[in-house]
C-alpha cells in the first residue's frame, strides 16, 4: 500500500542545466523561510489539538521547499494562488504570521478577518489569490491571472512582463479543470506556471492509484504544448537553480510551464488522519532527506568540504531561537485579537448592501481589518 | 437489534445492499480502506472487494459521470460525495443528466443512482463542508431528496434510496453522526421515501424541520411551557416532500413555524411556506414563520452557532408565532 516516490527522471536532470546559483544571501533567507513555516506548523498543530483552531487544518510541514524555493524565483508584483494547505505559501509570500495564526484563530485581525479559516489564505498586497477548499478548482483562477497580466500590458500597456504561479497538488491531477486550464494556457499564450507540489498522495490514496501513468506527469502538460519538467521538491537550492530558468523563460516569451516537484509530507492529510494508507517507514525514510535540515548542513558544511560555510552553529542556533519567539508572538496576538461580533455574519456578502431589497435587509459594511 | 450511531446504521444499510443484490457499487474518493472521510464504508471493501467499493481519484465530475454510466446499463451506483461543497463539479453530469433522463428517453432509459452526502453545519467546519443545499437540488426534477436525521430513519431510507429506479440525493448530517446510537435492526427494512415522521403529537403549532435542526427543534420544544403542545414533524424527505401530514398537522393548530440551516431567501421554508397558505389558508391563525439560516456564505467556526438556528431563536419563533 505504501509508495515511494521515484527520485527525478533523467530529463529532469538534463533540465537543471545553467540557473543562477543561488547566492549565500538567498540561501541563509530562505533557510530562515522554511524554519519559519516549519515551526510556525508545529504551532499550529498545537493550537489545533488545544481547540484554538476549529475547522480543518493542513499543515504543510516537509514540503516547505516547494514554497520556498518558487517563490523566491518570482518578482512582488507575480500574483500567486494555491489550494487549501496553503500556510507555507502565504508565510513565504511575506504574510506576517500574526495575520496568518490570526485567521486560523477565527479573528478579525486575521487575513480574511477571521471569516476563511486554515485554507483561505489571502494576501492582495503580496498577490496572493488564496488559499481554496476545492481541490483542482484554482486551477484555471492561475490561468486568469496570468491572462491578466498579459493583457494588461500587452492591451492596456501598463505594468510589466509577469507570470502567475499556480499551485496544486497531485490529487488536484484527478479534476477536469485542471486540463481544461493547460488547453486554455497553450491557446491563449499565457504565463502561467503550474507548480505540482507532488507529495504522492491525495488524502489517502497513493499517486500510483489515482494518476494513471504516474510516473510520466510532465507528459500531460507536454500533451496540450506546456513544457513540462520534474524537479526534486526536497532541495532548496538546487530546485532554485532549476526553477528561476523556467520562470525566467516564462516571463520573457509568457508562455507556460508545468513542474512536477517530488516532495512529501510529514504529518497525516489534515489533522484528523489515521494514516493508514501509509508506513511509519515510509515516513522516517523521508525524514531523514528533510530540506531544512539538508540545507542547514548545507551552508555549515564548511567551503573546502562542498559546503557554503556561512552559517555556524550558533548563528542557525540563533535564527531558530528568533524564528521561535516570532511564531509565540505570533500565537499570543492570535489568542488575544479581537473576534468577529454576531454583526460580522452579514458583511462582505456585497460591495452595496441594499437596504430592504434581501428579505432580511441587514446586509452591512464589514469592519476593516486592523492588519490590512 | 444492535445500539448504532447515523455512520454506524448507515455502513450497516451499505452492508446489506451489497451483500444482497450484486448490482450494487459504491464508488468515491478514499472509500475503500480510509473508509471514507468519515469513515462510513469502514470495513465495506474488505468484506465485499474493492470492485465493489471502489476507490476513485479525486473527480466529482468522473465519479457522478461514471455512476451514472453504471446506472444507465441497469446497475444501481451508489457513489460517496465527501461533502456537499463538492457536488459543485459534479453538478453538470448530476443535474443536466441523472436528473432527466428518464424524461429525455421517455423512460426508455432510467437512472437507479444514490448520491450519499454528509450535509449542513455545527462540526467547526469552513463553508463547502458545511452548507445546506437541498433545496438547490429539490429545485430539479427528477431528483429525489432525502435528509434522515436518525440512525433508524437512515438505514431504512437508505435502502429504499437503492432500489429507488430513480435518482435520490441522499443528505446525511454531519452533526448526528456519531452524536448518539439508537436501536437499529439488524436485517433488512425500508422507509418510504416522501413519508415525513411526527417526531411529537400537539394542537397548539407544528414544526416542521429535517436534518440535524430536528435536535435544536426537540430542545426549544423542551424549553416551552408544560401546557404548551407542540407537534413537531421530522419532514425526511426533501422531495418529493410529505404535505399531507404538514397539512393535517397545520389545520390542527393553525400555526406553523418551519426551521433549516439553509439560508432563507428560496430556501424550503419557502416552498413549504407558500404551500401551506395555499392548502391551509382559512385554518391559519399566524403568518408561517421561518427560523432559517442567513442569506450569507456560511460562516467559519466563530459565528458558525450563530448562523444555525439554535434552540434560543426557534425558541423565540415559536413564542412569536403562538402569541400572534
Ligand atoms: C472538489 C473537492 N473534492 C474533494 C475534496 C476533499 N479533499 C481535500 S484535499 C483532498 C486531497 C487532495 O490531495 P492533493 O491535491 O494531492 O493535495 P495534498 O493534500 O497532498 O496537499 C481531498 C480529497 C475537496 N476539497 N475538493
Ligand atoms: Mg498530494
Amino acid at each position: 500500500m505504501s509508495q515511494t516516490i521515484s527520485e527525478p527522471t533523467e530529463r529532469a536532470v538534463q533540465d537543471q542545466s545553467n540557473g543562477p546559483r543561488m547566492s549565500d544571501d538567498q540561501a541563509l533567507e530562505a533557510l530562515r523561510t522554511m524554519q519559519l513555516i516549519r515551526e510556525f506548523e508545529s504551532r499550529t498543530m498545537q493550537a489545533y489539538q488545544r481547540a484554538k483552531i476549529g475547522g480543518f487544518c493542513h499543515i504543510y510541514t516537509g514540503q516547505e521547499a516547494c514554497a520556498v524555493g518558487t517563490i523566491m524565483s518570482l518578482e512582488k508584483t507575480d500574483p500567486v494562488v494555491t489550494a487549501y494547505r496553503d500556510h507555507g505559501h502565504a508565510l513565504a509570500r511575506g504574510m506576517h504570521p500574526s495575520a496568518c495564526m490570526a485567521e486560523m484563530f477565527g479573528k478579525l485581525a486575521g487575513c480574511a478577518k477571521g471569516k476563511g479559516g486554515s485554507m483561505h489564505m489571502f494576501d492582495r498586497p503580496n498577490h496572493l489569490y488564496g488559499g481554496h477548499g476545492i481541490v483542482g478548482a484554482q486551477t484555471p483562477l492561475g490561468l486568469g491571472l496570468a491572462f491578466a497580466c498579459r493583457y494588461q500590458l500587452d492591451v492596456m500597456g501598463s505594468g510589466e512582463k509577469r507570470v502567475a504561479l499556480c499551485y496544486l497538488g497531485d490529487g488536484a491531477l484527478g479534476q477536469g479543470a485542471f486540463y481544461e486550464a493547460l488547453n486554455l494556457a497553450t491557446l491563449f499564450s499565457t504565463p502561467v506556471i503550474y507548480v505540482l507540489e507532488n507529495n504522492g498522495y491525495s488524502m489517502g490514496t497513493a499517486l500510483k492509484r489515482h494518476a494513471a501513468n504516474a510516473d510520466r506527469l510532465v507528459d500531460r502538460a507536454e500533451a496540450f504544448g506546456v513544457r513540462g519538467v520534474e524537479m526534486d521538491g526536497l532541495d532548496v537550492m538546487s530546485l532554485y537553480e532549476q526553477f528561476r530558468p523556467v520562470v525566467d523563460d516564462c516571463r520573457e516569451r509568457q508562455v507556460p510551464a508545468f513542474v512536477d516537484l517530488k516532495t512529501y509530507r510529514y504529518q497525516g492529510h489534515s489533522m484528523s488522519d489515521p494514516q493508514k494508507y501509509r508506513t511509519k517507514d515510509e515516513v522516517e525514510q523521508y525524514k531523514e532527506k528533510d530540506s531544512i535540515a539538508r540545507l542547514a548542513s548545507q551552508l555549515m558544511t564548511p567551503k573546502d568540504d562542498g559546503g557554503r560555510g556561512i552559517l555556524s552553529e550558533d548563528d542557525w542556533s540563533a535564527m531558530q531561537k528568533e524564528i521561535k519567539d516570532l511564531v509565540k508572538e505570533a500565537m499570543d496576538f492570535a489568542e488575544e485579537a479581537e473576534a468577529p461580533g454576531e454583526s460580522e455574519l452579514t458583511t462582505d456578502v456585497y460591495a452595496n448592501p441594499q437596504p430592504n431589497l434581501s428579505p432580511q435587509s441587514v446586509y452591512g459594511h464589514g469592519v476593516k481589518n486592523p492588519l490590512l | 437489534m444492535t445500539q448504532r450511531t447515523l455512520v454506524g446504521a448507515i455502513n450497516n444499510a451499505l452492508d446489506i445492499a451489497l451483500e444482497t443484490d450484486p448490482e450494487v457499487v459504491i464508488l468515491g474518493e478514499d472509500v475503500g480502506i480510509n473508509g471514507g472521510v468519515f469513515r462510513v464504508t469502514e470495513g465495506l471493501a474488505a468484506k465485499h472487494g474493492r470492485h465493489r467499493v471502489q476507490n476513485t481519484p479525486l473527480d466529482e465530475s468522473g465519479i457522478m459521470g461514471a455512476a451514472i454510466g453504471l446506472a444507465m446499463a441497469g446497475m444501481k451506483a451508489v457513489p460517496e460525495i465527501q461533502f456537499e461543497g463538492f457536488l459543485g463539479p459534479a453538478y453538470d453530469q448530476l443535474v443536466n443528466h441523472a436528473a432527466r433522463f428518464r424524461t429525455r428517453t421517455r423512460s426508455a432509459i432510467t437512472i437507479p443512482l444514490t448520491v450519499r452526502v454528509p450535509v449542513g453545519g455545527g462540526i467547526h467546519a469552513p463553508e463547502l463542508h458545511s452548507d445546506s443545499p437541498e433545496a438547490i437540488y429539490a429545485h430539479h426534477p427528477g431528483l429525489k431528496v432525502v435528509m434522515p436525521c436518525t440512525p433508524y430513519d437512515a438505514k431504512g431510507l437508505l435502502l429504499s434510496a437503492i432500489n429507488d429506479p430513480d435518482p435520490v440525493v441522499f443528505f446525511e448530517p454531519k452533526r448526528a453522526y456519531r452524536s448518539f446510537k439508537e436501536e437499529v435492526p439488524d436485517e433488512a427494512y425500508t422507509i418510504p421515501i416522501g413519508e415525513a415522521k411526527v417526531v411529537s403529537d400537539g394542537d397548539d403549532l407544528t414544526v416542521v424541520t429535517w436534518g440535524a435542526s430536528v435536535f435544536q427543534c426537540l430542545e426549544a420544544i423542551d424549553n416551552q411551557p408544560d401546557d404548551v403542545n407542540i407537534e413537531l414533524i421530522d419532514l425526511r424527505t426533501i422531495y418529493p416532500y410529505d404535505l399531507d401530514t404538514i397539512a393535517e398537522s397545520v389545520e390542527k393548530t393553525g400555526r406553523c413555524v418551519i426551521v433549516h440551516e439553509a439560508p432563507r431567501t428560496a430556501g424550503m421554508g419557502a416552498e413549504i411556506s407558500a404551500a401551506i397558505q395555499e392548502r391551509c389558508f382559512l385554518h391559519l391563525e399566524a403568518p408561517v414563520q421561518r427560523v432559517t439560516g442567513f442569506d450569507t456564505v456560511m460562516p467559519y467556526y466563530k459565528l458558525e452557532l450563530e448562523y444555525l438556528p439554535d434552540a434560543e431563536r426557534i425558541g423565540k419563533g415559536i413564542s412569536e408565532c403562538l402569541a400572534y
